[in-house]
């Protein structure tokens, strides 16, 4: 199961939305738990290198990778998966996605974005323990919603 | 020198985010660290012996693949090398009309 707060779930959505028609791209920072799968401390917005064709590849370039992966490692987190937009497709990985994925144990989250709108988002957890045996498994996410109602209040006080 | 490891492959380092180990040139780092962590030799190099192609391999900020000598690029223990899988996908669906 992927855990994570529902701002940041609401964030990887709207990121989507606003790079519409073309697809978005980011990493997901934060910690594997034992016994409960990757928990989602904070989001890294990336850019789409892929400018020669946006609206249906994204690729994320290593050198903002290992910058990404230094902030991680200051923060005490784990780049723990990424997240992606389809833009008027599926919210469910691609023979590209799959051919492409290359972090096991890692969550991808896919968000299906139709006319400019963020409609599905789903998370597939990257299995296997080399190129050779890995596959992709739905992966419930769970959303932290009382954590976020929590901190409005507090907003509020 | 110390090198990065990415989470995937953790596992094969007993956990561990961050090894040292030593060598010359970037091929004698790689011997070191692949003799210490054999596991991870699957994961880095081809059964011929070659990088991965979806691996990428920083030595401090610069690409491995852009440096002049690559492999033989020489280091020092300050220097710090970085384990990047690649990260990349999309629909490759349905071009602009």
């Amino acid at each position: 199961m992927l855990q994570i707060s529902y701002a940041d779930y609401e964030a990887l959505r709207a990121h989507g939305e606003e790079t519409y028609p073309h697809e978005c791209c980011g990493v997901l920072l934060g910690k594997n738990e034992p016994g409960t799968g990757n928990r989602v401390h904070q989001l890294v917005r990336a850019g789409n290198t892929r400018t020669d064709s946006a609206h249906n590849r994204y690729n994320i370039a290593p050198q903002e990778l290992v910058k990404i992966q230094r902030q991680a490692r200051g923060l005490g987190l784990d780049i723990v998966g990424f997240y992606h937009s389809h833009p008027d497709h599926p919210a469910q990985w691609s023979p590209t996605d799959f051919a492409e994925a290359h972090w096991l144990a890692c969550s991808y989250i896919i968000t299906s974005v139709e006319k400019g709108k963020a409609v599905l988002t789903n998370s597939f957890l990257l299995t296997g323990t080399t190129e050779e045996d890995k596959k992709f498994e739905d992966e419930a996410i769970e959303i932290e919603i009382a954590e976020a109602q929590a901190n409005n209040q507090k907003g509020q006080a | 020198m110390n090198i990065h490891i990415p989470t995937p492959l953790r596992t094969y380092t007993g956990g561990l985010e961050t090894v040292t180990v030593s060598g010359a040139t970037v091929s004698a780092v790689f011997e070191q660290l692949t003799s210490k962590y054999p596991e991870l030799k699957q994961h880095l190099f081809t059964p011929e012996g070659k990088l991965r192609s979806f691996v990428n391999v920083y030595v401090n900020d610069d690409d491995l693949r852009y440096l002049a000598d690559k492999e033989a690029t020489a280091v020092t223990d300050r220097d710090e090398l970085t384990i990047i899988p690649s990260i990349a996908g999309g629909t490759n669906c349905c071009p602009f009309a």
